[in-house]
């Protein structure tokens, strides 16, 4: 049995410890929101944080997260910027994606609250929309940027 | 997003029901209110109004996120004069009743869902927004005239009543249709033609949305005791297996079944990891199958020389080879298209469950039809006990309306006589796509001494789309799947697919390229290579006749007015003919299909030490007729121009051995957002016939790139994808 930590609940899962954290988090806690597109941290659909930095989860085995804080799409608060800014710009075509591009994102503003364009490309060129939503992306992390700022004033 | 709804719950609902059948003849509004078994009508979109004061419409399209749930509910919402805000939009079941007017088929192809729809579902909601009035005169007894629709409630302003269509929907049930109810005038639209927002977006940046790949016992209650298969399948053309370890496989912890079925050696287990570990302990060797030889050389070599032989004649106007022979300039060239694949995100995949006497699948697909059928086939039940749930698709771009994953779920479920989900690894995504058609193309033009276009000899190659899976589709040799935007069938369902010039002699001429590569659409399909060779060969006669490409294609489109307009707008947007930065190229393209036209403008440098292009911007102008949500609009043209960008700068799949050595990410690069241009996208504003737009975005930027490239270089690279090696290669060359 491993014992793990997602969006703040404790689970057991019986698997091998080699097996990755991506089928675990898909077939065994049912949190489909992470996505399986490559299966070897290619195009970052399998995105989430452990321990706050933006992780491939379809090449991070068991063995690697014990006692560690997951979160996932689903434990990102919807009240987020990120999530409030992929809606108000309409980011998303088919979406497969966009989980993997919301907790890259998310990671990337909370190390950088006002990141360079060239900072920003060089995170973002981990991911792949085949959809092509890049400039969708680049606007909503404009917009995101600006309601966090906000949210600082507040 | 319900992913999960049954022809049943069509009938729960008591109100007001109106459906719509469509037929190449015309179509028809019908009061389906109090029809009990709907299975007997044959219409093509359904909207439910209820005491409830909801309104709950039908979709039958597959939303990949081309928006189509949005457009075309705002199409029923806005004649229907509903409230927004009480609209439920729900994806259809699979049904006879949702296909497609223009394509006979459910299936989301051919950028045909508004073509298809439009006028049909304006008509459904005038239909519906008729008898809510009429209800509401006859409750009141005062005239029609008097009473209107606002927002979801029939007024009548003299007497200051009025009353939602919620209380006047068993009223307005029993009343007959109006056979030609009156349609809004353009002024008075309340949702089309305005940005609104994509309903499936939330649940989608929620991490809620329930793609094929997500379907399990949670979000779906009849997949109590799921299973999760992967398959072995053979790694080159032909092959067949030799001999593979099944105990070692069944030894695998979660491992349930190993069985061979035709498609490969399936695994099934209580969860995907143990599947993938059991597939792997399978050890399976493979003997080298048909075609041992063949590679990317292999392929190119065969193709282009199929042009030194006759194909079949597809198109003759006037005397093409006496007009080039009294040409006063004559040009040729040869262009090669290599296979690209699909790729979408979510890899292919589908959830079956076969019982004695149903069978459901739950599935990313672009073809309900085809879906259906093919389920009938293995399980042998009659079509009605087939229930096929689309859910939301992890893109399409064509892929999915052949639906060959769905068997596969089939026969694992009925073997295991469990609810079987299959998951294709992003390896068995790219190696079994059915690729976008690799083509060859030899053109020769001619000009008199004004430089006007006198005589075109086309000669073409490709793979054949249709052979494999419909060879009745091809007529005397030729396959018009690959040849749309060069040539169609008279009357063809997916309009002006066409070379656009005006050209007094024409020749086209088609091979089929003998390779055992499966090919299939690919957004736009053969649009995409054949505006390819179409347009570079435009600026290799602009150049011979000594004018501006624009000016050249305009010459040669006299009396085509959409094609001029889109290219006289994009030239317009993007400053052509103004000067440009020193080192930059700039290049223009123009292509019609699917009912719309569009044209863009290209701007690029190239590094001549590296041989690495940087397209800088991208200018994009279509004219599709009305427009209903511009936002999505956009982005589909946007979306396409990227995609098309990665092909012409980096896609190409390799092959070796006789099979396809690409098979992920690292070896088959995708574009990713560094190389991303500025993109401006213009809608020219047009009273004509609705067009599609899904995949216009494609033809016309690869010509343009490889324009803008020859504009900067002076080089003419006739092939495609310009990866630094190849530039570097032909800079060396020149």
């Amino acid at each position: 049995m491993i014992s793990l930590n997602v969006n703040d609940k404790k689970y057991k899962v019986d698997v091998p410890e080699d097996v990755t954290l991506l089928w675990v988090l898909r077939d065994h806690l049912k949190l489909t929101g992470t996505k399986y597109s490559c299966g070897i941290g290619e195009c970052g659909a399998c995105t989430v944080h452990i321990n706050g930095k933006a992780e491939r989860s379809c090449v991070i085995p068991m063995s690697q997260v014990k006692g560690k804080k997951i979160t996932t799409i689903e434990g990102l608060p919807d009240n987020h910027p990120v999530k409030k800014a992929w809606i108000q710009e309409q980011v998303p075509q088919c979406g497969f994606c966009q989980p993997g591009v919301i907790m890259q994102v998310s990671a990337l503003l909370s190390q950088k609250p006002s990141p360079t364009a060239d900072q920003i490309i060089n995170k973002m060129d981990d991911v792949i929309c085949r959809c092509g939503t890049y400039p969708r992306i680049k606007k909503g992390i404009q917009t995101a940027v600006q309601m966090m700022k906000k949210e600082v004033k507040k | 997003m319900n992913t999960t709804i049954s022809r049943r719950s069509f009938l729960k609902l008591t109100g007001l029901t109106i459906a719509v059948s469509v037929t190449p003849f015309g179509h028809t509004i019908l009061n389906a209110s109090e029809k009990k078994d709907l299975m007997t009508f044959n219409p093509n979109a359904w909207l439910h109004i209820t005491s409830d004061n909801k309104v709950t419409i039908y979709i039958g399209n597959s939303e990949m996120g081309q928006g189509v749930l949005t457009a075309q509910s705002m199409i029923i919402a806005d004649e229907l004069e509903a409230d927004w805000k009480q609209v439920k939009i729900k994806q259809g079941p699979a049904a006879d009743a949702l296909k497609s007017p223009i394509l006979g088929a459910q299936i989301t192809v051919g950028s045909a869902s508004m073509r298809g729809f439009y006028e049909p579902l304006r008509k459904a909601g005038a239909a519906g927004r008729a008898m809510l009035i009429k209800a509401a005169a006859e409750t009141w007894k005062v005239p029609e005239s008097e009473c209107k629709a606002v927002l979801g409630t029939v007024k009548h302003d003299k007497s200051k009543r009025s009353l939602t269509y919620g209380r006047l929907c068993e009223t307005a049930a029993k009343l007959e249709v109006p056979k030609d109810p009156p349609l809004k005038k353009e002024e008075e639209f309340r949702y089309m033609g305005k940005p609104m927002p994509r309903v499936d977006v939330p649940e989608k940046v929620r991490g809620k949305a329930v793609y094929g790949l997500d379907v399990n016992d949670e979000n779906v209650k009849e997949l109590k005791d799921l299973h999760y298969a992967v398959i072995a399948r053979p790694p080159v053309y032909g092959a067949k297996s030799v001999s593979f370890d099944q105990k070692a496989a069944e030894q695998v912890k979660g491992v349930v079944k190993v069985m061979q079925i035709p498609q490969g050696i399936a695994v099934c287990a209580t969860s995907t990891d143990a599947a993938l570990t059991g597939k792997d302990a399978l050890k399976v060797q493979w003997d080298k199958g048909t075609h041992p030889d063949m590679d990317n050389a292999y392929i190119e070599k065969l193709m282009m020389g199929d042009l030194d032989k006759q194909g079949a004649k597809v198109h003759e106007a006037g005397d093409a080879k006496k007009a080039l022979g009294e040409a006063a300039k004559k040009v040729e060239a040869t262009y090669y298209i290599p296979c690209v694949a699909h790729a979408t995100m979510e890899p292919m995949n589908a959830t079956a469950y076969v019982q004695a006497d149903r069978c459901d699948v739950w599935s990313p697909n672009q073809n309900q039809t085809g879906c259906k059928g093919m389920a009938a086939g293995i399980t042998k039940l009659p079509p009605e006990k087939i229930h096929i749930h689309t859910t939301f698709l992890g893109c399409g771009l064509g892929r999915r309306a052949f639906a060959d994953f769905v068997p596969e779920a089939v026969i694992l479920s009925k073997a295991l006589e469990k609810p079987v989900k299959v998951t294709w690894t992003r390896e068995d995504d790219i190696r079994y796509d059915r690729f976008r058609a690799p083509m060859t193309h030899r053109i020769q033009g001619g000009l008199d001494a004004q430089g006007q276009l006198t005589g075109w000899y086309h000669k073409t190659s490709a793979i054949s789309i249709m052979k494999p899976v419909n060879p009745r589709a091809i007529k005397d040799g030729v396959d018009f799947y690959c040849l749309w935007g060069l040539w169609d069938v008279p009357d063809s369902p997916h309009w002006n697919g066409k070379i656009q010039y005006e050209i007094p002699n024409l020749f086209i001429e088609f091979l089929m390229a003998d390779l055992p590569i499966l090919c299939w659409p690919w957004r736009s399909v053969q649009n995409g290579p054949n505006a390819y060779a179409i347009e570079c060969f435009m600026d290799e006669l602009a150049l011979a006749a000594g004018k501006d490409p624009l000016e050249f294609r305009l010459q040669n489109l006299k009396n085509n007015k959409r094609a001029s307009r889109v290219l006289q707008t994009v030239a317009e947007k993007a400053g052509w003919g103004k000067p440009i930065p020193k080192g930059q190229g700039r290049g223009i393209a123009q292509h019609a299909c699917f009912g719309t036209w569009a044209a863009q403008v290209v701007d690029l440098s190239v590094d001549k030490n590296t041989g690495k292009i940087k397209v800088h911007r991208v200018v994009a102008a279509v004219d599709c007729g009305p427009v209903i949500n511009p936002g999505p609009l956009e982005e589909q043209i946007e979306g396409g121009i990227i995609l098309a960008l990665s092909t012409a700068l980096m896609e190409e799949v390799k092959f070796a051995d006789g099979g396809v050595a690409s098979d992920n990410f690292h070896d088959y690069p995708i574009i990713r957002m560094s190389e991303t241009p500025e993109i401006e996208v213009h809608i020219v504003k047009s009273t004509d016939k609705i067009g599609g737009i899904g995949e216009l975005g494609v033809p016309p930027l690869a010509p343009a790139v490889a324009n803008a490239f020859f504009n900067a270089t002076g080089v003419r690279i006739r092939r495609i994808p310009l990866t630094p090696k190849v530039v570097m290669d032909a800079l060396k060359k020149a």
